[in-house]
């Protein structure tokens, strides 16, 4: 579905050459929700921005459906961690903006987007501006958007980290029913471990700059839904373990790193 | 006082009768208000006071400020003559001429300068020396080379309203939210509809101060134009009015020109608002 083959990515700052991917190979199989959790400054969002067709690489290729990404297209949906919804549009006119995109016709569109504000649970919300509702309910809103023009990957940068853990825990839950619902593929970055471990069917461990692919770890946890509390049990403990493991030596080269000022990127 | 106590009063048995069949919540809002509007009349209303009664008592010299009722008599039979109008039209006219052609000149020009980076480092030394240049310094300029008619009077109008517009549109282009861009760019939006949607609407409300100012300005520097070689317009009137000693007549000029001032300010701030109800709290 998605692959990233060899793929570097260099920034110049201030004088220097900073390298923030480098050797990235991982594939992400369609349908599959797989989550990519790493120190910060890894990376990880600019791994995104890659496959996002926001950004291109210095080196190596992204295939999306085997075709190359040369630039952002609807068959990719981003969700930001900072829902960049139009604050002048209303829940209604953002979930349509997507859909203008796409050149839907105008009464589509409208329908359309009302079926994606009730998908998200906001059909009471359609006219409200984003000052109007609250931090999750704006997420919601950039999930509706994503989701109307019908990509086949999600794209996701840490859409929940602003939030509050409540809202979290509670979008979380919506999310994966709306990812069994729609059957999309979902990329999903986070620093969270639990995070990670809640929603993706794999997980991806980066490395501290430069961000490379350290172990892909699959977490067949099969009561994703069914469970009450998954976070208690007992196998949920044990995979969260091992990705702490993982990641603890990464966030300490990270730490090091920036207290010798390498800059951050 | 006299007149704030009219108005209270004026207003009280309206709302009562408007008032709903439980209004006890109504006492107290109606209360409340009437605070509000005599705390902003106030001021006012002792500037009035002031200004009526100081020159009745010998406190100033009443030929060169005379009572404020005298002037309000004088005011109105202005009004009544039609040579109020007549001045007032004139004023409108270079006015609007002026503020209209700065909008409709500068808005466009400001897009592109705050769209295309080349442009702007091009044009903002420049557009640095202008700005900080008042206005009415090029005054004499604009007299020289336009000559005394209409033309350099609007020019000069359009040319003081056109820098809070200019500026206030490129800085509305510039810091638009680079993440709005982004998001907008992730859906394959090309640049131009990228303008279309997301830069000109999220620029707006910033258009709009400066078109508020510009409205203010238009207002200010017509009537220093208009004190320079007119033959008509309240800047002349109040001009001409005190030349001849027609003292009453000046203060009515300027009594005018201080309310048009304020009418259209209200007028751009209640506009202003209504385009940009989404900045509200956000």
């Amino acid at each position: 579905m998605i692959r990233f083959e060899n793929v570097r990515k260099v920034f110049q700052a201030r004088g220097t050459t900073v390298t923030a991917l480098d050797g990235i190979d991982l594939e992400v199989r369609a349908g599959e929700f797989l989550v990519i959790v790493g120190p910060s400054g890894c990376g990880k969002s600019t791994l995104l921005d890659l496959a996002g067709g926001l950004a291109t690489a210095s080196s190596g290729r992204i295939l999306v459906d085997g075709k190359e990404v040369t630039g952002p297209g609807l068959d990719r949906g981003v969700v930001f961690q900072q829902y960049a919804l139009l604050p002048w549009r209303t829940a209604q006119g953002n979930v349509e903006f997507g859909l203008e995109a796409k050149n839907v016709p105008r009464r589509e569109r409208a329908a359309r987007a009302r079926e994606y504000l009730d998908l998200v649970g906001l059909s009471a919300f359609r006219d409200r501006y984003p000052h109007e509702l609250s931090g999750g309910m704006k997420q919601r809103v950039a999930i509706a958007r994503s989701l109307a023009f019908d990509p086949e990957v999600l794209l996701m940068d840490e859409p929940f980290a602003a939030l509050d853990a409540q809202t979290r825990d509670g979008l979380q839950d919506e999310l994966l029913r709306i990812w069994e619902r729609t059957g999309k593929t979902v990329v999903f970055i986070t620093h969270g471990i639990e995070e990670a471990v809640y929603l993706g069917q794999r997980v991806a461990v980066m490395t501290s700059r430069p961000g490379r692919i350290k172990r892909v770890v699959d977490v067949p946890l099969t009561a994703r839904s069914a469970t009450e509390d998954l976070r208690s049990d007992p196998e949920f403990a044990h995979y969260r373990h091992q990705i702490w493991s993982l990641l603890r030596d990464e966030v300490d080269k990270a730490r090091t790193a920036e207290l010798e000022g390498i800059t951050h990127v | 006082m006299s007149s704030a106590t009219e108005t209270r009063v004026a207003i009280k048995p309206r709302v009562a009768v408007v008032a709903p069949p439980s209004p006890y919540g109504w006492g107290k809002r109606l209360l409340k208000v009437a605070g509000t509007l005599s705390t902003r009349l106030a001021a006012v209303v002792a500037l009035a006071v002031v200004w009526e009664v100081f020159p009745r008592l010998g406190l100033v010299d009443s030929v060169f400020l005379p009572p404020l009722s005298e002037v309000l008599a004088d005011w109105w039979q202005l009004l009544t003559s039609g040579r109020l109008w007549e001045n007032t039209e004139a004023s409108l006219i270079r006015s609007l001429s002026g503020f209209g052609l700065a909008i409709v000149l500068t808005i466009p020009l400001g897009l592109v300068i705050g769209w295309y980076q080349p442009v702007a480092n091009l044009l903002n030394p420049l557009l640095e020396v202008f700005r900080n240049t008042a206005a009415l310094a090029l005054l004499p300029v604009f007299v020289l080379i336009l000559g005394l008619g209409e033309t350099s009077k609007i020019a000069i109008i359009t040319y003081a309203c056109a820098w809070p517009i200019l500026l206030n549109t490129i800085s509305g282009v510039r810091t638009v939210d680079p993440l709005l861009i982004k998001s907008a760019r992730s859906l394959g939006l090309g640049p131009l509809r990228l303008f279309q949607k997301v830069v000109l609407p999220a620029a707006v409300p910033t258009i709009f101060t400066g078109i508020r100012l510009a409205g203010a300005y238009s207002i200010l520097i017509l009537i220093a134009a208009e004190m320079v070689g007119a033959k008509a317009g309240l800047g002349y009137l109040i001009n001409y009015a005190q030349y001849n000693f027609a003292v009453p007549d000046m203060y009515a000029g300027i009594i005018t020109i201080s309310a048009i001032g304020l009418i259209v300010n209200q007028l751009l701030i209640a506009l202003e608002r209504r385009f940009s109800t989404w900045r509200t709290t956000s």
